[in-house]
């Protein structure tokens, strides 16, 4: 089990008072699943991925990650995980506009201590499987936001990590580069890599295995009947957004 | 490391236009320093060469009692001091900083010495064969003395050419025959400094007779000298040392071995000793006086670093803050914060090691055009050159520390989703 998680509770601070914003999480994902998360703005989803993802710890319950328990670890150590075990797909991509493809993708490998050459030969080969061979020594503002991603993906799969985490990685797209990095995604999978990728758009979770619902902190398996969801909506929209900065989601484009 | 350098070079030439602001107050900082410390070390160097002679290094070791030079003319001969010989002068050859020695003898005061009607006054020495050769002195007329000059006590006598001034005006004085205490002498030659350097000083009494218009110098045949003047008088010593630095040991070496073996003991106790005339302590008290003044200014100089130093924490803060999101993203895969926290202290440490080049540069460049158009000596130090790059690197470091500890502690969650 690659990821098992046991009465996952996250709680920030916010004023005097104390939100949770997972409540008693139950996750369970295997090698080589592909899981979608979908939920509303402010369902907590980004935290769920920052607590999976090791970014962040969660404040009670157990959480494995490849067999090791991260409860209490310190940032160096939470660091370290990520480097080797994780590779992020964002939605703004998050690619340092001064430097090329190669050494965006060769970044997480800088930090696991990888030697300079092999680090820029895995990068190539990184971005050759994204079909990006004439794109190499580009930077960010020569490429269009496909590439961009694609170029992100490389980078999120250059380290060989067990778990490619996606959050809305067709967010800032147009809808035929977004299949084109969806269809990389399904290719990924097929080749093994075991994703979990958040999103809100039904088209692109349908790409996945399974579904997971997150609403107000809660996940679930089922999907909720058409009507609650609307009022789930209505009362969204109706509610105050969280202006806690762990809650809010980043650049949703969900209306 | 390298890496983490060339990064950080990059991120400096990225931003040329701030970089190059922000390191301006280092670079003033730094010209300043350099452009004080090149004239420090120019007035030093002048004051040295000016006292000593420019690649000269010549000390000269004379019999002294109760601190004031033996002279020959008012107190005769001292009791109890030896007369030194040829095996005396190997000896002192093998001291340690000694390139070669001469001994001579030497009255400051001409008595009873003409030419047809008119009286010299000026210094009279016995030399032997390497006198010539210490004090870079080259024959420009006639010979020089021969091995039979000296060993059948010729009376022949060369004149430098400020004697041959006085006594001769343009006419050509080889040939003439002058008196010395009623004996005829001839002169052989005419001598003269070879270096170029005017006027060569070789002790402070020099640097008071220069000031004066002096009459010029005979010198004999060394054998010759017991013709004239007292058979056993004591000799001085003329040490060239290998090396300007050198001086002061190689004189103060040649004294206390003269002291010990050439002054019986009731003579030292009289106070008679041998003394180097210690010209590079004297140089260094004059040095000291003319730094005092221009250190202060270098403490004025270190306050610009200082507010060089705060622009650069200033202009790293701002920059932790544009670069929130890369912080993020590099630590989200996988960079800890001591790689966050060296990057940045790198990027620091450059940005002030650049502005530090820059600055030693332009202080140089400063120093060269204010002695050329002030004509005030400068001469570039290299430990100085050395110690300003390092500190300018320090500068970076410890002012860095501050934004680099921010980034560091920058939580990734947050320093992502900020805008």
């Amino acid at each position: 089990m690659l990821v098992e998680m046991k009465d996952i509770c996250k709680d920030y601070p916010q004023g005097k008072e104390t939100v949770r914003v997972l409540k008693d999480v139950c996750l369970q994902v295997e090698e080589g699943d592909y899981l979608a998360i979908m939920g509303p703005s402010g369902s907590g989803k980004t935290t769920l991925m920052n607590v999976i993802g090791c970014l962040d710890v969660q404040t009670s319950g157990d959480y494995l990650l490849d067999g090791e328990d991260l409860l209490g670890a310190g940032s160096n150590r939470l660091a370290e995980v990520r480097n080797r075990l994780i590779g992020f797909v964002f939605q703004s991509f998050y690619l340092l506009p001064k430097l090329n493809a190669i050494d965006n993708v060769a970044l997480p490998l800088m930090y696991a201590g990888v030697p300079k050459k092999e680090r820029r030969e895995r990068a190539v080969e990184a971005l050759k499987t994204m079909g990006l061979e004439d794109r190499m020594t580009f930077r960010p503002n020569q490429l269009s936001g496909g590439q961009c991603q694609r170029v992100a993906i490389a980078r999120a799969i250059v380290g060989k990590p067990k778990l490619l985490l996606a959050d809305e990685p067709t967010g800032a797209l147009d809808t035929a580069s977004g299949n084109q990095i969806m269809d990389i995604f399904d290719r990924l999978n097929a080749d093994g890599t075991t994703i979990i990728m958040i999103t809100h758009e039904q088209a692109i979770a349908d790409r996945a295995k399974h579904i997971h619902y997150i609403r107000d902190g809660v996940l679930s398996a089922q999907k909720e009947d058409e009507t609650e969801k609307a009022e789930a909506a209505g009362r969204e929209t109706e509610e105050e957004p969280l202006p806690s900065a762990p809650t809010g989601e980043d650049g949703e484009t969900d209306a | 490391m390298l890496e983490s350098i060339s990064q950080a070079l990059q991120g400096v030439f990225s931003h040329k236009m701030r970089s190059f602001l922000t390191m301006l107050g280092i670079i003033i900082g730094i010209a300043s320093i350099i452009t004080i410390i090149s004239g420090i070390k120019g007035t030093n160097e002048q004051i040295k060469a000016n006292l000593i002679g420019a690649g000269n290094n010549v000390v000269t070791v004379q019999l002294y009692q109760n601190d004031m030079p033996y002279e020959m003319m008012y107190s005769g001969n001292p009791a109890g001091v030896k007369p030194l010989d040829a095996a005396q002068r190997d000896e002192l050859r093998k001291l340690g900083g000694v390139e070669d020695v001469t001994f001579y003898h030497s009255r400051s005061y001409a008595d009873q010495v003409y030419y047809q009607n008119t009286a010299f006054n000026g210094n009279i020495y016995g030399i032997d064969d390497s006198y010539f050769s210490v004090n870079d002195y080259q024959i420009k007329q006639g010979r020089g003395f021969t091995q039979a000059d000296q060993a059948n006590m010729r009376k022949v006598v060369i004149l430098d050419e400020r004697a041959v001034q006085t006594l001769f005006g343009s006419k050509n004085p080889i040939g003439e025959v002058v008196e010395l205490m009623q004996e005829p002498f001839v002169i052989v030659g005419v001598a003269a400094r070879t270096s170029n350097f005017e006027p060569v000083i070789n002790s402070v009494d020099d640097y008071y007779s220069y000031a004066q218009t002096d009459a010029g110098s005979f010198f004999l045949p060394d054998s010759t000298w017991p013709i004239v003047y007292r058979f056993d008088e004591p000799q001085s010593v003329a040490v060239r040392a290998s090396s300007t630095d050198d001086m002061t040991d190689a004189g103060k070496a040649v004294a206390d071995y003269l002291n010990e073996n050439q002054i019986a003991q009731q003579a030292a106790k009289d106070g008679v000793s041998y003394r180097s005339n210690d010209l590079l302590k004297r140089a260094q008290q004059l040095q000291e006086l003319s730094s005092s003044t221009n250190n202060q200014l270098i403490w004025i100089a270190a306050i610009s670093l200082l507010v060089g130093g705060i622009g650069v924490m200033n202009i790293m803060l701002v920059s932790v803050t544009e670069r929130t999101h890369e912080i993020g993203l590099r630590k989200a895969v996988g960079a800890k914060r001591r790689r966050i926290l060296s990057q940045f202290l790198t990027e620091a440490a450059v940005l002030t090691g650049i502005g530090g080049i820059l600055g030693v540069l332009g202080g140089i460049g400063m120093s060269k055009l204010i002695s050329k158009f002030m004509d005030t000596p400068s001469a570039i130090s290299v430990p100085a050159i050395a110690a300003a790059t390092v500190f300018s690197v320090l500068i970076g470091l410890v002012f860095g520390l501050v934004p680099a500890i921010k980034a560091s502690k920058l939580n990734p969650i947050e320093a992502l989703r900020r805008e």
